[in-house]
């Protein structure tokens, strides 16, 4: 689905936060910017939301913990108990460290891979540039041409930030 | 909006005044042939290894009885080595995950090339519990699979056990923990492929990069799950070596059985890795010319990090000697007494020496900065570290309850050959690393910039030449050459 974008290329982080910052008061919908590296504080600018991948990553990390516990507690307790010096076969104690270990196990994967699917990343998948070098040190502010309103005003609030370059892309 | 930042606060990159720079730099040794230097250490350390594979082979197909244990000192240098590597595993993600936890930004510069150190350091690692077990085909019993063998099951209680859970889930999350920090590099090594018109170079990058194209919404993602793996990673890093330690220290035999053992292993292991991030960063840098990524700042946090982790060692020692001395048991003391002044006493002392008293010439500044001086320490680290780990295992081992059953060890050139292969293996892998992979954390480096200069590619454009197409040449000098 290829869109017509008005974008605007930067050199300077600081540059992108100010056009961002002045966008967002005027009321323009940013599509997105795409940066070489984070640009930390941009986000309520574009209305991000903070990712729940940390929920994601507390139940996997949960179901880590019970499959651990579960599976030792059915082979120690029923399939399989030893006595070992006349102790217990069930010793919670003992199971800690693999339960923990497979807590971080679910939690790590699980969130990765969660991580992969939300962001629809796959090898080999073709990225969608506007320009090659803004993986390297270009910075760049797209805005929808469907849902931009007043041209000039946001042309002049990107050129008056400091962009080097303004124009339509289709991507 | 102009950067607000303290004046007495460090610059982490120096001589460097635009982004493009500095991934020229980094990603030199990935768009340039290989040197003859290269090929011929790459080449050396592959034969060695090759020939860790073969004496592993031979292991294998003569049996354990290749090597020089015995009915007294049932585990030795394999044991010894295992400890050694996963150790040295530790540092990697402790500067991934502790560091980025506590927000110290010199680790942004020296901790993918670190992770790798670790990742290639278990490898390393793994492979001597599995050749061990002598019969290597029968390897996956350790894992608690429905089988038909009477439905036997694995030993929950075992700290070996745990070691197999501690150690792979270690690994699988560090691979995953360092593949993750380098899907932005991917994608930039990917860019500039493309640019330069090497299409295969940018398919295989790109292929590996999914897709990755730097919006924002994916670096806030990014940044959290980021988060998330260090915080997992962190408790991870400390349980692995603790798990390791309990492998002694669960056993009933003076020497093993203290409580002082998980984080005096885990000050060790984190020592030990340090030690040979240190050897290994100062080559780095020097061969690839990336003194303005990793500054003498960062070599000098390094060698802070070594003071106080060979310290906490050093406390470790004494506190294990004064409670042996005050826990009045007989065998306890006599192990340590034995330890020090026994047959293998040459052992301890070398220990000793090198983790507790070379390191202590880090307090001065004029040894911290001298790069060959920091070298030869790290080099005593490691040698020390591994004697430790020789130490706690012979020793103890060695002369047991019953004096008629008392033995000495030496390794037969099996062992030897096969430890020393191990760092074949270990460089080997490093090499290509620092071959086919950005070795400095190219856009985490980046948020570290300041003061940063207008790039040519941009004066181009603004001065009407260029625009959106860019020219060759352009791409050539890559960094800001004009300006400086």
């Amino acid at each position: 689905m290829e869109k017509n974008f008005l974008i605007g290329k930067f050199w300077n982080t600081d540059h992108v936060l100010k056009a961002a910052k002045t966008l967002k008061e005027k009321g323009v919908l940013i599509y997105d910017v795409f940066s070489p590296f984070p640009i930390h504080g941009i986000e309520p600018f574009l209305n991000i939301k903070r990712s729940r991948l940390a929920i994601a990553a507390f139940f996997l990390g949960l179901l880590g913990a019970t499959v651990a516990v579960t599976c030792m507690s059915l082979i120690y307790g029923a399939i399989w108990p030893m006595n070992i010096g006349g102790k217990p076969a069930l010793a919670f104690p003992d199971f800690v460290p693999i339960t923990f270990e497979m807590t971080v196990f679910f939690a790590c994967h699980g969130m990765v891979l969660t991580f992969f699917m939300v962001g629809n990343y796959w090898p080999g998948k073709k990225a969608r540039l506007f320009d090659d070098r803004q993986t390297d040190d270009v910075f760049i502010i797209a805005i929808d041409e469907e849902k931009l309103e007043n041209e000039s005003a946001v042309k002049a609030v990107l050129s008056e930030s400091g962009a080097y370059e303004i124009g339509y892309q289709t991507l | 909006m102009a950067h607000v930042r303290s004046e007495i606060r460090q610059d982490w990159v120096t001589n460097t005044d635009t982004y493009g720079q500095l991934t020229a730099d980094i990603v030199r040794p990935i768009e340039n042939k290989p040197n003859a230097l290269w090929l011929i250490f790459t080449i050396i350390s592959g034969l060695v290894m090759l020939m860790c594979f073969g004496l592993i082979g031979w292991t294998i197909y003569e049996g354990i009885g290749t090597w020089g244990l015995n009915k007294t000192i049932g585990w030795a240098f394999d044991i010894t080595n295992f400890v050694f590597w996963v150790g040295i595993g530790h540092a990697g993600t402790l500067i991934s995950a502790v560091l980025m936890l506590f927000r110290q930004e010199w680790r942004n510069s020296i901790n993918r090339a670190s992770e790798a150190m670790t990742i290639f350091a278990v490898f390393c690692a793994g492979l001597f519990p599995l050749i061990h077990m002598g019969r290597i085909w029968v390897a996956f019993w350790t894992l608690p699979l429905p089988n038909t063998r009477g439905s036997l099951w694995v030993n929950f209680n075992s700290p070996l056990l745990w070691d197999v859970f501690a150690i792979s889930t270690y690994l699988t999350v560090s691979i995953v923990f360092w593949y993750l920090g380098m899907i932005p590099d991917l994608a930039t090594i990917r860019d500039r492929m493309k640019r330069a018109g090497r299409n295969f170079e940018a398919w295989i990058y790109g292929l590996f990069a999914m897709g990755w194209a730097g919006s924002s919404r994916n670096w806030s993602r990014y940044e959290v799950i980021s988060l998330i793996l260090a915080g997992l990673a962190t408790p991870l890093v400390l349980s692995v070596h603790s798990i390791v330690s309990m492998d002694f220290a669960t056993a009933v035999l003076p020497g093993w059985h203290t409580t002082i053992f998980p984080p005096y292993f885990v000050a060790g292991a984190i020592f030990s890795g340090f030690g040979m991030v240190q050897t290994l960063m100062i080559v780095t840098r020097k061969v690839y010319k990336l003194e303005n990524y990793i500054t003498m700042d960062h070599m000098e946090s390094i060698a802070k990090i070594v003071i106080a982790t060979g310290s906490l060692v050093g406390l470790a020692y004494m506190t294990e000697l004064f409670i042996a001395y005050y826990s009045g048991s007989l065998w306890e003391r006599y192990a340590f007494i034995n330890r020090a002044l026994g047959p293998y006493g040459w052992s301890y002392w070398i220990m000793f020496s090198c983790n507790v008293i070379t390191p202590q010439l880090f307090w001065f500044k004029k040894i911290r900065t001298n790069m060959l001086a920091t070298f030869i320490i790290s080099i005593f680290v490691n040698i020390g570290m591994w004697f430790e780990r020789f130490v706690i295992i012979i020793t103890s081992l060695h002369q047991d309850f019953l004096p008629s059953s008392w033995a000495m060890y030496t390794p037969t050139w099996v062992e030897v050959g096969i430890f020393v292969g191990t760092f074949g293996l270990f460089m080997f892998f490093f090499f290509l690393f620092s071959k086919y992979l950005p070795v400095i954390n190219m856009f985490e480096v980046k948020t570290l910039m300041h003061n940063i200069k207008k790039p040519q590619h941009v004066i181009d454009i603004e001065n009407g030449n260029g625009g959106s197409v860019e020219t060759e040449s352009e791409y050539e000098s890559g960094d800001s050459e004009g300006e400086n």
